[in-house]
């Protein structure tokens, strides 16, 4: 069993060698899941595994059973309001070509569960495995800094 | 089938663009006939009289790198031949007019028969044009094929390997210098590699030819640019297009010219630079918009607080362990395609009966933020909110052949596209209304419209019922065409651009005395923009292109193993991440230019062409050691 965004999925053994980010995006159809390296680099692929960012690229879903997996589907809420770090990224100008964006995201929210005001350059250090190519990553971390006097006022 | 025997015979690779350009050296494509793809010139004055009324003449030569795009999005394209007979494609390209004639020409089909809907892209950087049309037309002839629609999607390995690079140059300079400072010549010569074929060589290369000289006014100039075919990875389009070459050389020879003349810097550059009314290299005459240059420069200088830092610099100091610099490049950036081509646009406004707008230009959202640019443009104009525009995703068999959306041409041409679009439309509905109630409409404000005395007429949703009823469609194609350009192969002279921008950034850095690790510590940037359309996304544009331009100062290039690029991902090919810059700060300058229907220029480009010179310059006040070869490897000092 995997939970992915709160709903439950049996996984028979012959998909136990089926990367994690290949099954999310391909047969969940949930392609905000990017792939852009494939080998665990670019942090595009980035999803939360119980609450910890981790490279969907690298991982096999035998790798991850029994775990609770959110994807960037998973964190907006039920009427579809855009969860705070998500309005963060569009108000503070953070998303160019959006590619890099949901694994973004998601490494940020990781650390804002853990740290709720960081500095500017615990933001950086918790980003660092997320490359983005468009943004010199400055109105990112603005973005993160914005989120966190949101959600953690 | 039939038995087929191959022969092959290996022949001798040139790998060196110098030993391309030898006489007797093998034809890398026979049929061009020459390994030279392609060669430009400005004979400006006259050079021996430059030689001679300097009082000191200096030589330096300086090399750049391959650079990889490495826009996150892998290549792909999915492709669909329909029922009705027309092959449909999606895909992650810049420019889905010339993945229309790559398919087209491929099947063997008309224009007419091939339609490319666009979606957002996955970052481009010039890099999606000619290789990422490659793969859409190759999924087309798959689709084609199969008669099932096919997806066709790049590993990044594929990726690096396939797509072209940034063109590496070889630059030798000799600058002649009066003894007041001015620039009395320069001479120079080019050599870019294009790799084994031609996509945009000829244009970057033109670029680099017009810019030669950076944004100074020189009266004798001899310059001679060739691109040439190798047997390396080729090189095209890459966000700065032949100008980050040629400012990472400029931007230092300035500065050593200025110490060799003992003369400040900043002075040297201020007596130099192109001002109002100033004649370029190319017998330009800066006169149809704000030549803003001093004031860019002027910006960053008191921003960072140049002068008082400068002092700070080590120059190499043997005592210490960390070595502070500060560094500075500016820029002028001829806008959009200048020369190079035709140079047009048009947009689509098209209002529904209930009042809401949608708007198509025939510019193509690569990330940059198009769409919303053009919304507020059109909401500006229109005096509407946001709300009630919305951007239809163009289509090629919807909007006329508006060019490749590059050279930082975007907001320029689309947006004046918009605007001019928004102008029609609104003198459609104004006659609607004067005929209905007498009065004329002078102004669209806040969802109303407005007579001459500010009086309301009618509300925009009762002006677009009117339309109906009196069955006139609120619709309007708006074109806007690039003002006059021009050009002389011969003499390199020309009215190349029509409108230029300009530019200054400064940046502080750290030198490890022990490793030569270069820390970035703080990156200033002003640009010249014209209007902000978008103010969050231009400084968007000012930050990514800061940290790519940086990134090409210390950090990228392209190594190759004959011919063929080494790095195959990101393991091997490093981009900078979010710890290795520092905080940036973007001054936004606007100049509204009059040749520009929105008033707006471009910023994609200028943004990165003079992060690595400044970086340079930064790095010799650090080092006391100057580098002449990009990216910039500080040597280890001290053993």
């Amino acid at each position: 069993m995997i939970t992915v965004n709160g709903l439950e999925h049996h996984i028979p053994e012959t998909l136990y060698e089926t990367k994690l980010s290949t099954w999310l995006r391909e047969d969940l159809a949930l392609t905000g899941t990017k792939i852009a390296c494939d080998i665990g680099v670019c942090g595009s692929c980035t999803v939360l595994i119980d609450g910890e960012a981790k490279r969907s690229c690298k991982l096999y879903l035998k790798d991850v059973l029994g775990t609770q997996i959110t994807t960037i589907e998973g964190i907006a809420g039920e009427d579809g309001t855009l969860h705070p770090l998500q309005q963060a990224f569009i108000d503070a100008g953070a998303i160019q070509c959006g590619f890099c964006t949901p694994g973004m995201v998601l490494s940020a929210l990781a650390l804002l569960m853990i740290n709720h005001h960081p500095t500017r350059s615990e933001i950086r250090q918790a980003l660092k495995g997320n490359i983005c190519r468009c943004t010199g990553y400055q109105q990112i971390i603005d973005a993160v800094e914005m989120a966190a006097k949101h959600m953690y006022p | 089938m039939p038995l087929i025997k191959l022969e092959l015979e290996e022949l001798p690779a040139l790998y060196d663009p110098e030993a391309a350009l030898q006489p007797d050296a093998p034809l890398i494509n026979e049929e061009h006939g020459s390994n030279i793809c392609n060669y430009h010139c400005v004979r400006t004055g006259d050079i021996t009289e430059g030689e001679e009324d300097a009082d000191l003449v200096i030589e330096r030569s300086f090399n750049t790198s391959r650079v990889e795009h490495a826009y996150l999005e892998p290549e792909c394209g999915l492709a669909h031949f329909r029922p009705d007979g027309v092959m449909e494609v999606i895909g992650s390209m810049q420019h889905p007019f010339s993945t229309r004639r790559f398919v087209a020409s491929t099947l063997s089909l008309s224009l007419k028969d091939v339609e490319v809907k666009t979606v957002p892209m996955g970052g481009g950087f010039g890099g999606k044009d000619d290789t990422a049309a490659l793969v859409c037309a190759r999924a087309a002839l798959c689709a084609y094929l199969v008669k099932r629609p096919v997806k066709l999607v790049y590993s990044r390995e594929m990726s690096m390997r396939e797509s072209y690079k940034r063109h590496p140059y070889t630059m030798q300079y000799r600058m002649g210098l009066k003894r007041d400072g001015h620039i009395t010549f320069v001479k120079v010569r080019m050599v870019a590699d294009g790799g084994a074929y031609c996509s945009v060589t000829p244009w970057v290369t033109w670029r680099s030819t017009v810019q030669c000289c950076g944004c100074y006014m020189v009266p004798n100039v001899h310059c001679d640019v060739y691109g040439v075919y190798t047997n390396n990875v080729f090189t095209g389009a890459f966000r700065g297009f032949g100008s980050p070459q040629v400012n990472f050389a400029i931007e230092q020879l300035v500065e050593i010219a200025a110490q060799e003349l003992g003369m400040d810097e900043l002075d040297f550059r201020r007596l130099n630079m192109v001002k109002q009314g100033s004649t370029t290299i190319t017998n330009q005459v800066l006169d149809t918009h704000t030549v803003s240059l001093q004031e860019v420069m002027d910006k960053v200088l008191s921003e960072i607080d140049y002068e008082t830092k400068r002092k700070n610099c080590s120059y190499g100091d043997p005592a210490m362990d960390k070595w502070y610099g500060i560094g500075l490049a500016i820029s002028y950036r001829g806008m959009s395609l200048g020369a190079e081509g035709t140079d047009f646009n048009s947009a689509i406004v098209n209002v529904q009966p209930d009042g809401s707008v949608l708007i198509e230009t025939g510019v193509h959202e690569n990330g940059q933020g198009s769409e919303s640019a053009m919304i507020l443009i059109a909401a500006e104009e229109l005096g509407l909110d946001v709300k009630r525009i919305r951007y239809r995703m163009p289509s090629t068999s919807n909007i006329p052949d508006g060019g490749t959306t590059v050279a930082s041409r975007g907001t320029l041409l689309g947006g004046g596209a918009t605007t001019n679009a928004c102008r029609i439309l609104k003198g459609i509905i104004s006659e609607v209304l004067e005929k209905q109630y007498g009065k004329k409409a002078s102004s669209f404000v806040d969802g109303n419209i407005l007579d001459e005395n500010g009086e309301l007429i009618c509300a925009w949703e009762e002006a677009i019922r009117l339309c109906y009823n009196k069955q006139v469609y609120p619709y309007a194609f708006g074109v806007f065409q690039a003002p006059r350009v021009s050009w002389d192969e011969e003499t390199g002279h020309g009215d190349a651009y029509f409108t230029w921008v300009y530019a200054a950034q400064a940046v502080e850095l750290e030198v490890d005395a022990k490793t030569g690790n270069v820390k970035l510590l703080n990156i200033v940037a002003a640009h010249d923009v014209g209007k902000a359309i978008n103010p969050e996304l231009v400084k968007g544009q000012f930050y990514g292109g800061m940290a790519m331009g940086a990134g090409y100062g210390l950090l990228e290039e392209v190594p190759l193993k004959a011919g063929t690029p080494i790095p195959t991902n990101y393991h091997q090919y490093r981009v900078f991440r979010a710890t290795d810059l520092p905080e940036m700060t973007a001054i936004i300058v606007e100049n509204p230019d009059p040749t520009s229907p929105s008033k707006a220029k471009g910023i994609g480009e200028p943004t990165l062409e003079i992060t690595a010179p400044a970086i340079a310059n930064a790095i010799y006040r650090a080092t006391g050691a100057r580098y002449y070869d990009q990216p910039i490897k500080v040597r280890r000092p001290r053993p």
